[in-house]
């Protein structure tokens, strides 16, 4: 493509791919099919790139070249259904796909135009009437902003991405909005950082244009060092929708005065890092980054860094000193990074899903985004589901939706008739929200008030299985790993935590160690050096504020409730249910089964018993017997 | 200036205070594990918490800084508890031996934990002990006694500019090592002793050679000669109570007798006998062509660095070898002439302000009697432990003097010492000599002396322009050098000292606590003992002390005489920095 450096030529580009794209979009009949095959890092994984090289054969196999276009994108949302595809204009929506499942595919439906419906999601199909994805619940209450893009465009053609409004936004800040015009209208969207703590973006931008007079150097930083357990927001925006980030940074830049950005990706994520490689090398060629950018003077350069996998790396001042060449360690603040950020200059930065609703918000103004959401928390936010929950995958919500309508409508509820006990918001700095305030409205201050917080985005369900005193060792045992070990409080408080924790599960812990445990968690939150740190306990606090009676079981009980802290478990077998078939005994890996003399009436063989101290409570006897002689407890 | 509020009542600070020094000015000590001023201001230990009005938790004090109307509280119970708990935790994970640690008795940590009560069995868990780092020649790593202050780090990769350690793993498993764990001998580390004097514990310390030192004196075989540097009475006194800038020299040589050194001698003396080489050989560069600019080989730490870093400089290296080892030579060769006695008898002890020495003593190139110069090199921290272990009452010792011939010295060699001062010494014999042997010649370069890291000036003697440069701290000398590189800047002259401030501030001194340093310049308090000696000195320059005539009369002829060559001048080669 040539460099565009007028709103004509963009307008030009944008018409010429507006069919093709809308084809998808309005199901618009051109004669042309689309089959969007999901390359996100969750399809990839199951296949899809295999689907993807089948689909292709079997189109020229079929001379249906032509007539039928295959289009790899990003996240659809749905990840445990993978590999995902899509076929337009019906909107027909095929999942697990299987090389096999493709010949009869091609041939029945992009041929004759007869969906094979024993290949569709089974929630799509009724009888005789196939629904479109977006009819199905789980997409129907969802409102996509910051994914608007994900799984409609081919995030590798910055065409596609024209063709939906991409690079207006910019062309519109650079030519009829000032700097200050930008920032006040992100400011009035009421937009809050994605990322987790939720810092107007506005009022940030603000500072970092305002705050230091003279800079001779402003940065514009991305964080895309996405790593909370179950968390792939932010890869999803970058794997499916790379512009819509690139964009949004050009005009942060724009707005506070900066001329390069750097975006600090996981080297985990290579499909993001790819699409973003190939993103920034399309918007360099058509212009949209490099110097003079519509003709207007302004010029804006991207970087790109590798993450190496570090969790402390997307605290902000890590995140700056390790784009620095340094180790990926928080430094204090104040100075904040508006006055002292990356190499010691004014820098903004944000979290992907932020910059992802930027260019909506200038396009459709302040008063739209502000439409959408709670008095205090605007637009939309996505969530990763995951968990004990039917439909695991990626959501994107209005704020102020509530958890039940995510887990119970969008999600599809819990699987096997178990029920719902808590779900984790935030990470390993949030906490577990019981089934009482499942009704209460998502947003950041209504879930720091009971306890949890945002976060990025991760949601994760859980039910009665599920031991909360294990949930919140889990946590820790994932902050103890990723602390960076700068500050003491997080370095050795949150060991000491884990330690306790352990104590407790093992059931050695007393009431005073409760006691210590929860007063280390009020000093670790005061006392840590960065948001790693002070939101360690928060996992800890949470649960012992909502599940107290699941610590207080496992110490003065010694009994582990859900049944899952192994110390605290013991296998029995129920003699008089026993047939001494012996299955338990060849299956145990320690040993620890034997016959006993005694045999229960009406059986042949002597009944078989567990030497608890051998036992190593791995619950493989229970599996294989086929009698239900043996329970824990 | 803003008005704030620390515990109630208003004070006046400057602006750009941290409240760590405004409550300073307020009178109020608070307490720091991990922040060394300019160095190190990274928050980290928490320590130094305290609460501000308004603040969501509470806040690190050392970097924090003040603004207009701040309210701070700096002994709430929830201040005071904080602090009780991390000094709590640091000993969870502690190798608690205070009474065998090389740091009892002045160690920061214990200091606090005795005035914040603490339990030290508060919190139980793993508590590992790592490997002790043995390797190299002049210190040891106790990772087991290490509260990842990051001081040490900070001394060697910002004052030094070295950074041959740092932080590696995370978390719980983080440790100060050199890269890939290897050990400290294999790394490019110079030996200045900077981290140890940095570190508030006893992770970091000396290789104790005082044993050595007591089986010397105890065979009657050997006759034990005992140098000291001058930057050690400079110190010694604060081992006994005595205020930073207290002059020690004469109670210091009564120690020494005392310990039982059979000849206590002077590191003064042969910093004049430095001089008249170095001196020559300067001039000798300047008429004769040789390589310019000159540069002083005194300090192992940067002669080590000059090898590792900067090889291209090993020709600009005045071959001249340092006071310690010209001490040695001359008692290995014309004072055991002259006493009769085989080298191989003669024990010498040096007594420095240094580590490096320890590493310079086993140097190639450093024998001239065919055996070692130097035997036993300790610091002043090791002289203060010996001098304590044989109930030495310093405080109350005679004045001494140094035993002659090796004893006497001039001004000049004393100031040796302080940054700048062995420029300054060198400049006084040059431009008596420049000047057609004029005692009228200038013998104060004020220019040249001060704790700035890097000092230049230009000065016109006997009809010559000597443009000389003075840096202190190897991270100042990397940018002089850079600058020389690159043809920023010109000298005739440089002088480099490894530490920051010279030998006052050498890895050996007396360890004064961060809440000293980070208040008081103690490179300026203690230089000002030795300039104070200077101008007390009946002889100024080095070539007037008459025990130095004497030398050169009934042995080396002149100054850069083949004798001179043979016995007290040396040769560098090019190291790599990772073996």
């Amino acid at each position: 493509m040539n460099v565009i450096k007028t709103i004509d030529e963009l307008n030009a580009v944008k018409a010429k791919y507006a069919d093709v794209v809308g084809t998808r979009i309005e199901g618009k009949e051109n004669g042309v099919r689309d089959v969007l095959v999901c390359g996100g890092t969750g399809c990839t994984s199951s296949g899809s790139m295999k689907i993807i090289d089948v689909l292709k054969e079997e189109i020229k196999k079929n001379g249906l070249e032509d007539k039928v276009n295959v289009i790899k994108t990003g996240c659809f949302g749905l990840c445990a259904l993978g590999p995902i595809m899509i076929v337009y204009p019906e909107g027909t929506f095929y999942s697990k796909t299987e090389p096999e499942h493709i010949p009869e595919i091609v041939e029945q439906h992009l041929k004759n135009g007869q969906p094979v419906k024993k290949y569709l999601y089974a929630e799509t199909v009724s009888g005789d009437e196939i629904k479109s994805l977006n009819e199905t619940a789980f997409y129907a209450n969802q409102h996509r902003v910051a994914l608007r893009n994900c799984g409609v465009i081919s995030p590798e053609h910055v065409e596609e991405y024209i063709a939906r409004d991409g690079y207006q936004a910019l062309y519109k800040c650079l030519t009829q909005l000032t700097p200050d015009d930008v920032i006040e209208t992100i400011l009035n969207s009421g937009l809050r950082g994605r990322g987790g703590a939720g810092f107007p973006t506005g009022k940030k931008w603000m500072l970092a244009r305002n705050l230091v007079k003279d800079a001779d150097q402003k940065y514009v930083c991305c964080n895309a060092d996405e790593g909370d357990p179950g968390a792939f927001m932010d890869r999803s925006v970058l794997e499916g929708d790379p512009h819509t980030v690139i964009e949004a940074m050009a005009i942060a830049g724009y707005a506070i005065g900066a001329n390069q950005g750097y975006i600090y990706v996981r080297a985990e994520y290579p499909i993001a890092v790819e699409r973003l490689k190939i993103a920034i090398s399309q918007a360099e060629e058509i212009g949209m980054l490099g110097d003079d950018i519509f003709g207007t003077g302004f010029s804006f350069r991207l970087g790109l860094r590798l993450g190496a996998g570090a969790f402390v790396c997307g605290e902000e001042t890590a995140l700056m000193t390790s784009i620095e060449g340094n180790r990926g360690e928080p430094r204090p603040r104040p100075p904040f990074p508006a006055v002292k950020g990356l190499f010691g200059k004014p820098t903004v930065l944000n979290n992907v899903e932020t910059y992802a609703n930027v260019c909506q918000i200038i396009l459709n103004g302040a008063d739209w985004f502000a439409s959408m959401g709670t008095e205090k928390s605007k637009g939309t936010k996505v969530f990763a589901l995951g968990g004990k929950i039917h439909n695991t995958g990626l959501v994107e919500v209005p704020m102020g939706t509530t958890l039940r309508t995510v887990i119970e409508d969008i999600g599809g509820g819990i699987p096997n008739g178990k029920k719902f006990k808590a779900a984790q918001t935030g990470g390993p700095s949030g906490g577990c929200i019981p089934a009482q305030h499942l009704d209460i409205p998502i947003d950041y201050d209504n879930l720091i008030s009971i306890g949890s917080m945002m976060g990025s985005g991760g949601l994760i369900v859980m039910d009665e299985d599920n031991c909360m005193v294990d949930i919140a060792k889990f946590f820790l045992d994932f902050t103890v790993d990723e602390s960076c070990g700068k500050c003491t409080p997080c370095r050795i408080g949150t060991k000491r935590m884990y330690e306790m924790l352990e104590k407790i599960t093992k059931g050695n812990a007393t009431m005073e160690d409760l006691d210590k445990l929860e007063k280390l968690c009020y000093y670790i939150k005061d006392n840590a050096l960065c948001g790693l740190g002070q939101t360690a306990p928060n996992p800890v606090l949470s649960t012992m504020r909502y599940f107290r009676d699941e610590y207080e079981a496992h110490i003065k009980e010694k009994r582990c409730p859900a049944g899952v802290c192994k110390s605290l478990l013991n296998f029995t077998i129920d003699k008089d249910k026993c047939v001494g078939c012996g299955l338990c005994a060849r299956n145990c890996p320690a040993s620890a089964i034997t016959r006993t003399d005694y045999v229960a009436p009406g059986k042949k063989l002597a009944a078989m018993a567990i030497d608890s101290q051998k036992c190593v409570k791995c619950g493989a006897c229970m599996d294989n017997c086929k009698f239900n002689a043996i329970s824990k407890g | 200036m803003v008005n704030i509020k620390i515990n109630g009542a208003e004070y006046q600070v400057p602006d750009d205070s941290t409240i760590l020094q405004a409550a300073r000015i307020a009178g109020i000590k608070i307490p720091t594990l991990c922040y060394l001023k300019d160095i190190n201001e990274i928050g980290a230990c928490r320590i130094c918490v305290v609460e501000v009005k308004g603040a969501r938790s509470l806040v690190a004090s050392c970097v924090y800084p003040v603004n207009e109307g701040m309210e701070i509280f700096t002994n709430t119970p929830k201040v005071v508890e904080s602090r009780r708990t991390t000094l709590e935790l640091i000993l969870s994970n502690h190798n608690i031996s205070c009474l065998s640690c090389s740091r009892g008795g002045n160690c920061e940590l214990h200091e606090l934990c005795n005035e914040y009560g603490v339990d030290p069995h508060k919190f139980e868990g793993e508590n590992p002990t790592p490997e002790i780092d043995y390797s190299a020649a002049h210190m040891y790593r106790d990772n087991s006694k290490c509260i990842l202050c990051r001081r040490c780090v900070a001394a060697c990769g910002v004052t030094q500019g070295i950074g041959v350690i740092g932080a590696n793993e995370r978390g719980f498993a983080t440790q100060i090592a050199s890269a890939f764990d290897m050990d400290l001998a294999d790394t490019a580390c110079v030996s200045c002793g900077q981290c140890i004097t940095a570190c508030p514990t006893g992770a970091l310390s000396e290789k104790d050679d005082t044993a050595k030192v007591l089986e010397a004196i105890a065979d009657p075989e050997k006759l034990v000669v005992v140098q000291a540097a001058p930057a050690v009475r400079a110190s010694l006194g604060e081992a006994f109570g005595l205020p930073i800038g207290t002059n020690v020299e004469g109670k210091m040589i009564a120690a020494l007798r005392r310990l039982g050194f059979d000849k206590v001698f002077d590191t003064n003396f042969s910093a004049d006998l430095t001089i008249m080489e170095e001196a020559h050989e300067f001039l000798d560069r300047v008429q004769n062509g040789g390589t310019l600019p000159m540069i002083t080989s005194c300090s192992p730490g940067w002669v080590r660095y000059c090898e590792n870093y900067f090889p291209e400089f090993i020709p600009n290296l005045s071959t001249c070898k340092s006071p310690q080892q010209m001490f040695g030579a001359v008692v290995k060769t014309y004072y055991a002439k002259k006493q009769g006695r085989n080298p191989e008898d003669i024990v010498c002890v040096s007594v420095m302000p240094c580590t490096a020495k320890k590493f310079e003593i086993g140097r190639d190139d450093q024998n001239a009697g065919g055996v070692p110069d130097v035997d036993i090199a300790i610091t002043t921290r090791e002289l203060a432990n010996l001098i304590k272990r044989a109930g030495i009452m310093f405080n109350e010792l005679p004045d001494e003097q140094a035993d002659s011939p090796l004893g006497g010295y001039s001004g000049a060699g004393v100031i040796f010492g302080a940054t700048g001062g062995v420029m300054e010494a060198a400049l006084r014999t040059a431009a008596w000599k420049l000047t057609g042997e004029n005692n009228d010649a200038p013998v104060d370069f004020k220019e040249v002396r001060g704790v700035e890291g890097v000092k230049a000036a230009t000065y016109e003697v006997g009809g010559k322009t000597v443009r000389v440069a003075v840096a202190s701290g190897l991270a100042n000398a990397k940018k002089l050098l850079k600058d020389v590189k690159a043809g920023n800047a010109s000298y005739d002259f440089i002088e480099i000292m490894a530490c920051p401030g010279g030998c006052v501030n050498g890895g050996g001194q007396i360890i004064q606590p961060a809440s000293v340093r980070n208040f008081t310049d103690i490179r300026a308090e203690r230089a000002k003992v030795l300039y104070g000696i200077d101008e007390k000195c009946e002889h100024r320059r080095s070539h007037e002390n008459p025990d130095i005539q004497k030398l050169y009369k009934e042995f080396f002829g002149e100054p850069n005489s083949h004798k001179a060559h043979e016995v007290l001048h040396t040769s560098y080669k090019e190291q790599k920095l990772y073996r």
